[in-house]
């Protein structure tokens, strides 16, 4: 571990702060997607700008204990859901990507939708977040 | 899938099991396992002999693109049922002859067999498949497989040239055949070869009827190796021999015949067809048998043998033809002989030419060479050999009382009964068929006996040969004794073919005419032209042999190699050549000049569609209003694009790049897209820290050196590029705006809420409308990212010069 | 405000090209960056712009803006994302191995 720095200080304890709001706000935004503007392609790009930040302003190596994750399986689980989605439809004798919905009620929630196009969009978001990062650490890992 | 579809295909599946057979199973021959496949098949396309030879055909079909009428319906009659038991069965012994002809240790086997294997399905294909289409694509197989087994001893450059000789003229050809095809469905709308039959009329009196013809026939003939195509045989026999007795004379080469005898019910009975077929077969009759006279090397001189027995197979299918000119729907032997001659003698030429292949193929094994100045006496040395040798080239030289006999016998008698015909100016010409057929006879004699007395006696001579000579293994001289076995008993007992094999076969080729009889017999009497005309082989032939010595110094003799291939050396080196120039003068390594060419194409063909079509139009009553503060913002995105070529500092470039990403995100917000104006904001977010990441690392940027005259060009086409998308903007604005178009977004606004429960219509298009599209794109991002990451990790050895 | 946009498109269009003609690999790199960006604007003002209210039902108005070519842009923006970052990793790699980024000193020999 390198000496933290004075300057590095500040930033370091507002990056804390901001990460969680970032990510808390994107995932709002993933599941907002389908009423309002959102969806898995903004939800991932602004984690993957939170995931960001909180490399650059710590060192790759200490975030990555933190944060034990392999961006790359990532993007695989992230494809298999969207593709499971539309697999799942097909078992049900559906044409492939099929999306269903229906109002349920919840017991805390109240009424809520639950679409089939959850899952698909979590799978774009899985993917878009993992490609962004896994970008981003090819080359800042690279000497 | 029915269990013939299945039987078809099951080549293709077991040729992806050969690669782990050969692999784990070291001890066993691969060929072993091989050779179960044509065995079975045999034995299962046997079972069907009882249906075709009741005149009765098997029909399944199975849709592959309905929509364009292209279904893989495979119909099993006489003529396919023959070429499926030629196909199977020699490729039984094929396979078995090659189990020891290459050794397990040195040879490459698993590329061997699947090549095999594929060749063998895309030829059942052929002959089982009743759509045109399926044929073609299994044609083409068959010459990629062919040429994969002609350069399978692929450091020999003898042999990769033999590979691209045959690959050029044989998939010329077959595009040809497909352009004919297609004009065949242009004037019939259908692919299915039956319902071609039965609109033999009405493709007849369309004005595409001879080019659909020529264009069918061209592939034909430059599969079946007909003059001038008949070059890339001889030099296929680079190919190991299995392979040449296999595909290069009894079944490969005989596809085209099967093409016009299959397409005969469509074409026959006009002067063209008749004509064309039938000289270009009596020229390659003919020219076949003088270049086999001449060639010193067994191979070669079966390789020119084939290609005039080819020739002997179309003069016959194209005389026949004349029956449907005279058709009055019962059999009359002066026309239909042709046809029996020639589905007699192609079963007879796939049994003693297989044979002669694999003996040339031992001599060649056992004695490591194949010249004939070389080779002699070896009688002594191999018996069996030399006598199945002795077999066939007896058959082939029209001897009795083998099957070749029977069959030249008919085949003259065929050329004779040309005379007596009374229409397309036969009365005249026709007496040259018989003339021809009795000179390329007499070559044909003569060659045969060159053959044998060459390579199996006088006097031995131990100190041309690199090894110690003997005779074969017994395993290898099984196959060629079961064929030569075959060419005594078809010669001794014809008519137990005549009624299973022959007459389906016939009437498929003739659906017609009813009533065939054949019956093939040994003795017609004194009275008989054919026999006078097979004496006369006879006698000029030896005759011909006595006086070798004076005319073997001459140069006809000494040059063996065919003049035509002289014209296709230079056709192929002018084809280099000319590539290679024009590759030079426009791959320049310059990504400025390709991405010019594009540019510069681009303008070009956008402005022709422009002016061609009058599409140019502006819209000005529809447009929405520019607020002062749209202005702003147009203005100084504007002003940021022009500044970024003159930046020369790379962080100012980087920080106006992204002025102009989140400009472009307030654009967005004004279209009022407001995911757009997300996405946009946080792509662009990304991006900097990417480039911020990247540019550390990178040089400065520096002024461009290029020279003036480099620039303005630049600038022309850039401006070029600029105009004609601002034009195409204006001009699908106006039209857009028109008031008669519905745009298809309606749909959208109005589904998304019922069919996809969202109220977000953006987001609901992505996952629900076009969903498919959005899997692909995240796909495309995946690849992207791995793309980065592999540029960046992986390290290949030597990787600097790459 | 269609016809405005247009010219501002024809110039990106003019200086992506102009870009992507230049010697030097970053500044072809920014080449494709705004040759995307000109795309997407192409596209979105085909439909026509501001013809209503942003594409979200629960806004419940008459009239909404094409929400199918925003759809398609807003693929393409992720597309060009992940296009833009390898092309600028390629180039990045070319620089390491061959120690410029002159396009002129990095043409391959003739026999290549």
């Amino acid at each position: 571990m390198k000496p933290i720095k004075s300057n590095e200080v500040m930033l370091q304890t507002l990056t804390r702060i901001l990460v969680f709001i970032v990510l808390s706000f994107s995932i709002y935004l993933l599941f907002a997607g389908h009423n309002q503007p959102g969806g898995g392609f903004i939800g991932g790009l602004m984690t993957a700008s939170g995931i960001a930040l909180l490399y650059l302003s710590f060192d790759i190596k200490s975030v990555k204990q933190s944060l034990p994750i392999n961006f790359i399986t990532v993007i695989g689980i992230g494809l298999l859901l969207a593709v499971g989605t539309g697999i799942a439809t097909m078992l049900l004798g559906y044409p492939f990507l099929t999306q269903f919905f229906d109002y349920f009620y919840l017991p805390v929630f109240g009424e809520a939708e639950l679409t089939t196009a959850i899952p698909f969009d979590i799978g774009v978001y899985l993917v878009v977040v993992g490609a962004a990062i896994t970008i981003f650490l090819s080359i800042a890992e690279d000497d | 899938m029915t269990i013939l579809h299945w039987a078809t295909l099951s080549p293709f599946l077991f040729a992806l099991l050969i690669p782990m057979l050969y692999k784990y199973i070291k001890r066993i021959h691969t060929g072993w396992f091989v050779l179960i496949v044509p065995l079975v098949l045999f034995i299962y396309f046997l079972s069907f002999l009882p249906v075709t030879s009741s005149g009765g055909s098997v029909n399944q079909t199975l849709n592959w693109v309905p929509s364009l009428g292209i279904n893989f319906n495979l119909y099993v009659d006489g003529l396919s049922l023959l070429f499926a038991l030629l196909i199977t069965g020699i490729g039984t012994l094929v396979v078995l002859y090659s189990i020891y002809y290459l050794s397990k240790g040195t040879e490459k086997l698993n590329n061997f067999y699947v090549y095999l294997m594929m060749f063998m399905g895309a030829m059942l294909g052929i002959v089982l498949s009743d759509n045109i289409i399926v044929i073609y694509v299994f044609w083409e197989v068959t010459s990629i497989a062919s040429s994969l087994l002609i350069s399978y001893w692929f450091y020999r450059k003898k042999s990769i040239d033999g590979a691209v000789k045959s690959m050029l003229i044989t998939v010329f050809g077959g595009l040809s055949m497909l352009g004919g095809f297609s004009l065949l469905y242009v004037i019939s709308g259908t692919f299915s070869i039956r319902e071609l039959i039965a609109n033999a009329d009405m493709i007849a009196e369309s004005s595409l009827f001879l080019p659909a013809m020529l264009l069918v026939l061209l592939g034909a003939f430059t599969k079946s190796a007909q003059f001038p195509f008949h070059i890339w045989l001889p030099d296929a026999m680079e190919a190991p021999t299995p392979v040449s007795a296999y595909l290069h004379s009894a079944t490969m080469v005989k596809a085209g015949i099967y093409l016009v005898a299959r397409l005969t019910p469509v074409f026959g009975g006009s002067a063209e067809w008749f004509w064309i077929i039938s000289i270009a077969g009596t020229v390659t009759l003919f020219w076949g048998s003088i270049s086999a006279v001449r060639q010193k090397d067994l191979k070669s001189l079966l390789a020119f043998s084939t290609i005039s027995q080819l020739g002997l197979i179309m003069t016959l299918l194209g005389l026949g033809s004349a029956a449907f000119y005279y058709s009055d729907g019962m059999e009359d032997s002066l026309y239909t002989t042709a046809v029996l001659a020639a589905v007699f003698h192609l079963v007879n030429h796939a049994t003693f030419k297989g044979s002669l292949f694999m003996t040339a193929g031992i001599v060649d094994h056992e004695t490591g060479t194949r010249d004939i100045r070389k080779l002699g006496g070896l009688m002594t040395i191999m018996p069996i050999t030399a006598t199945v040798s002795l077999v066939g080239l007896a058959s082939m030289a029209g001897l009795p009382p083998f099957n070749g006999f029977l069959s030249k016998e008919l085949f003259l008698q065929a050329t004779v009964n040309v005379v007596s015909f009374d229409f397309f100016n036969l009365e005249t010409w026709g007496v040259l068929f018989p003339v021809f057929a009795f000179v390329a006879s007499v070559l044909t004699f003569l060659y045969c006996i060159i053959m044998f007395a060459k390579a199996f006696t006088g006097k031995f001579k131990p100190e041309n040969y690199d090894a110690h000579v003997h005779e074969a293994p017994w395993g290898m001289l099984i196959s060629p004794v079961i064929l030569g076995s075959l060419v005594i008993i078809f010669g001794l007992f014809p008519n137990i073919l005549s009624s299973s094999i022959i007459e389906p076969a016939m009437a498929a080729i003739m659906p017609h005419t009813q009533g065939f009889d054949v019956k093939i017999s040994h003795w017609h009497g004194w009275s008989s032209p054919a026999l006078w005309m097979t004496i006369g082989v006879i006698v000029f032939g030896l005759g011909l042999y006595m006086l070798m010595n004076k005319w073997s110094q001459t140069s006809f003799y000494l040059k063996e190699r065919d003049p035509l291939n002289q014209v296709y050396d230079n056709w192929y080196d002018g084809l280099v050549k000319g590539s290679q120039t024009v590759t030079r003068i426009q791959m320049t390594g310059l990504l400025r000049d390709y991405i010019a060419y594009m540019a510069i194409f681009i303008v070009m063909l956008l402005g022709y569609s422009m002016i061609r079509y009058d599409a140019f139009a502006i819209d000005t009553a529809h447009v929405s209003e520019v607020t002062p503060y749209m202005w702003l913002l147009v203005l100084a995105f504007t002003a940021a694009t022009i500044a970024v070529p003159f930046i020369n500092n790379r962080l100012t470039a980087v920080i106006v790049i992204s002025v102009i990403g989140f400009l472009l995100s307030l654009f967005f917000v004004q279209f009022r897209a407001p995911d757009l104006a997300l996405t946009q904001l946080l792509v662009e977010t990304v991006t900097i820290i990417l480039f911020m990441l990247v540019f550390q690392r990178l040089p400065k940027l520096k002024k461009e050196k290029s020279r003036p005259r480099f620039k303005l060009v630049n600038l022309i086409v850039s401006i070029g590029v600029g105009g004609i998308f601002t034009m195409i903007a204006l001009s699908s604005f106006a039209f857009g705006s028109d008031v008669n178009y519905d745009s298809i977004a309606e749909y959208f606004i109005e589904n998304s809420k019922e069919l996809a429960g969202g109220y977000n219509m953006v987001n609901v298009i992505l996952v629900d409308f076009r969903g498919l599209d959005t899997m692909l794109e995240i796909l495309v991002l995946a690849i992207a990212a791995l793309g980065v990451y592999t540029l960046i990790k992986l390290r290949l050895k030597g990787s600097e010069d790459v | 405000m269609e016809i405005l946009i247009s010219v501002m498109i024809g110039v990106l269009f003019t200086v992506s090209t102009y870009l992507l003609l230049s010697r030097s690999l970053l500044r072809v790199v920014f080449g494709t960056l705004l040759l995307s960006h000109g795309a997407h604007l192409l596209i979105i003002t085909m439909a026509g712009l501001q013809r209503g209210v942003s594409p979200l039902l629960s806004l419940d108005a008459d009239a909404y803006t094409d929400p199918l070519v925003q759809a398609m842009v807003l693929t393409a923006i992720v597309i060009a994302f992940g296009v833009t970052s390898f092309i600028l990793v390629l180039s990045y790699r070319i620089y390491k191995v061959h120690q410029t980024d002159d396009l002129e000193e990095l043409r391959g020999s003739a026999d290549e």
